[in-house]
């Protein structure tokens, strides 16, 4: 863990508790009282075996979903009391998504989809959202594909192009939830060293979860999964 | 980004649109298809309607203003009288008798002031014989003021010898009538009526009202003419309306009733049958408009219903990358929109062509176009906002799908 006076708290979870209707009057409970504190600047691995909860965890501090008890901060926000509204205008704001899947917009080249955070806040000019979108189309190596369709591009490529999209507005928290679980070696180690450097170059936070082992020793902290509980680090 | 001067939700709406070439393809041609069926049948009937309307006020003012009829009042019997008791056990109706609106010129100068009146033209009519020789025909004579009647019925239009000029030594006769009499432009004949006056007119010009009956019965004479011949100096049987709107017709005419007392019918009350022809297609015609509406409703409804189902992962990522629900449901209601409005542009072209193809091709016996081409601009303007109208209205239970799916369930698909 990251020094405690130079880094501030930027996820805060206490008692984090989420369980889902099975909608015949019983309901499970997938994460089971989670604590949990990341610090800024931090690039944490979140390990564990499938189904145990870390891309609930990882949804629930991306404010895409919300704990049934407990309370979640993010970026000095108390989030369970806040609206819809706000939710999605600090997600925009403060949080960058990776998915195991790229979830590029096909209709839309490389580079616009990498404007599309962008374009969404209705809060930059074009022309500094295109240089904005073009610096880090460049930045993970993608200049000569900028121009693509999203479609065209490797899955390499397209987990680049994701990333890029990620980071478009700046997020103080990058989540990443097996962003190389579908790539092959060499191109899961391009999207890691991408979001290390990120990481080192401009102190975002990033919980990265993965099933590799390997990748996981390379990050600052660990934090284990294991039926609902963060069992160790 | 090319589009990128246009807000967010038409950028993603326009690019989704694109991106379903065929599907989107199809949807514009199903919704032109049911524009193009609002345009033609609209046009059509209006055009038809027009050409009936035309036909029917050809020969008649929109309006027609007669004295009111004579009523037999019955005597009551003397002081003893109870109420309601009459003298007779029967009453006889009266004979209707030639007679002239009383104080027509104040009347017609008040009908005049009214703001949807357009022109009041006065008539002396009655039955006459016309000879020549050994061959006399019955005939209605029609005393005008050509000035002011040919403002309500275009009789020069209809002159097909000679010319509609009319002093007061000359008439207009028929051509059915010309023909029974043998007579030309030129030629006199002898006119007189059941009071004993008769006078000779020469022939100024003959007509074709397009009907055979009227052509072998009618004659105009000029008013003071008619006057004479029928006993009525200086005054007129009837006076003939023209309004602004013809549509209001009854409703000035009960208001005429009303403010002068004598009896106002309109061309409606005396084309009832016509007039209810007329609704009847109206009536029709709003519900070929309602259930292609809804069949081009529920067409678009259906497909963006699929499309939200085909983009739930980008929707999902757009709500993760902080799109708001309010955004995500305007790129939706944005495809119905542009989806209508696309269609009903492609749609009112497509019915004007149909339009002027079936106007060229279709004609009356007499060579004349079946109906009148009516193209009204407020015809397409509405079309464009029913349709546009309808794409939103069938885009919203999409739309708020797409807006109300939950982020993490749409990622994961």
């Amino acid at each position: 863990m990251v020094e405690d006076s130079l880094h501030p708290v930027i996820v805060q979870l206490q008692g984090v508790r989420r369980s889902y209707n099975l909608g015949t009057g019983f309901a499970t409970e997938v994460l089971h009282g989670i604590d949990l504190t990341v610090r800024h600047g931090e690039f944490c691995a979140v390990v564990g075996p499938s189904g145990s909860g870390k891309s609930t965890l990882l949804n629930i501090v991306g404010l895409l979903d919300r704990p049934t008890s407990g309370t979640v901060e993010v970026c000095g926000e108390q989030t369970t009391v806040l609206d819809d509204r706000a939710l999605t205008r600090l997600r925009g704001h403060s949080i960058g998504f990776v998915f195991q899947y790229h979830h590029l917009i096909t209709a839309f080249t490389a580079l616009e989809n990498v404007m599309m955070p962008m374009l969404g806040a209705q809060e930059f000019p074009t022309a500094a959202m295109r240089a904005s979108a073009e610096a880090l189309i460049d930045s993970v190596g993608l200049t000569r594909w900028k121009d693509n369709g999203a479609g065209q591009l490797s899955g390499g490529q397209q987990q680049r192009v994701a990333v890029a999209r990620a980071l478009a507005m700046g997020p103080a928290l990058l989540l990443a939830d097996e962003p190389t679980g579908n790539l092959d070696t060499q191109s899961a180690d391009e999207v890691f060293a991408l979001l290390r450097r990120f990481n080192t170059e401009h102190g975002t936070t990033v919980l990265f979860v993965t099933h590799n082992v390997a990748l996981s020793a390379r990050c600052d902290r660990t934090i284990e999964v294991i039926d609902g509980q963060v069992t160790g680090e | 980004m090319h589009t990128t001067w246009l807000p967010f939700e038409w950028i993603v709406a326009i690019r989704f649109l694109r991106e379903g070439r065929l599907q989107t393809l199809f949807i514009i041609a199903g919704v032109a298809l049911g524009v193009a069926v609002i345009v033609f049948m609209s046009a059509l009937i209006s055009g038809l309607q027009t050409g009936f309307i035309r036909r029917v006020l050809s020969a008649q003012g929109h309006i027609q203003l007669l004295p009111p009829k004579e009523v037999t009042r019955p005597l009551r019997m003397g002081a003893n009288a109870r109420p309601g008791e009459v003298e007779a056990a029967t009453v006889q109706v009266p004979l209707q008798r030639l007679k002239s609106i009383d104080q027509w010129q104040a009347v017609a100068q008040q009908i005049r002031s009214m703001p949807e009146v357009l022109v009041v033209s006065p008539v002396a009519g009655g039955s006459a014989l016309v000879v020549r020789g050994a061959a006399s025909r019955a005939v209605s004579l029609v005393g005008i003021e050509p000035a002011l009647y040919y403002r309500v019925v275009n009789l020069p239009d209809k002159i097909v010898q000679g010319s509609a000029d009319l002093t007061g030594s000359e008439m207009l006769v028929g051509t059915e009538l010309a023909a029974d009499l043998g007579v030309q432009v030129g030629d006199k004949l002898r006119l007189s009526t059941a009071n004993g006056a008769d006078t000779t007119l020469a022939i100024a010009g003959i007509f074709d009202l397009g009907n055979k009956a009227a052509n072998g019965r009618s004659t105009f004479v000029s008013l003071r003419t008619a006057q004479s011949l029928l006993a009525l100096p200086g005054g007129v049987t009837s006076m003939d309306v023209t309004l602004r709107d013809v549509y209001a017709a009854e409703l000035v005419a009960q208001r005429i009733t009303a403010a002068t007392g004598v009896d106002a019918d309109s061309w409606i009350s005396t084309n009832a049958e016509l007039f209810t022809a007329i609704t009847a297609q109206n009536t029709s015609n709003d519900a070929i408009r309602f259930f292609v509406g809804l069949s081009v409703a529920f067409g678009i409804a259906s497909v963006l219903a699929v499309v939200v189902v085909q983009k739930s992962r980008e929707i999902g990522i757009l709500r993760a990358m902080g799109i708001s629900q309010g955004q995500v449901m305007r790129v939706f209601l944005l495809q119905g929109g542009l989806l209508a409005g696309l269609g009903s542009v492609a749609g009112s072209l497509l019915g004007v062509g149909v339009l002027v193809l079936w106007q060229r091709s279709v004609h009356n016996p007499d060579g004349t176009p079946l109906f009148a081409l009516v193209l009204e601009p407020a015809l397409f303007g509405q079309a464009l906002a029913l349709a546009t109208v309808t794409g939103l209205a069938a885009a919203l239970a999409p739309a708020r799908r797409a807006a109300r799916l939950d982020p993490v369930v749409a990622i994961r698909g």
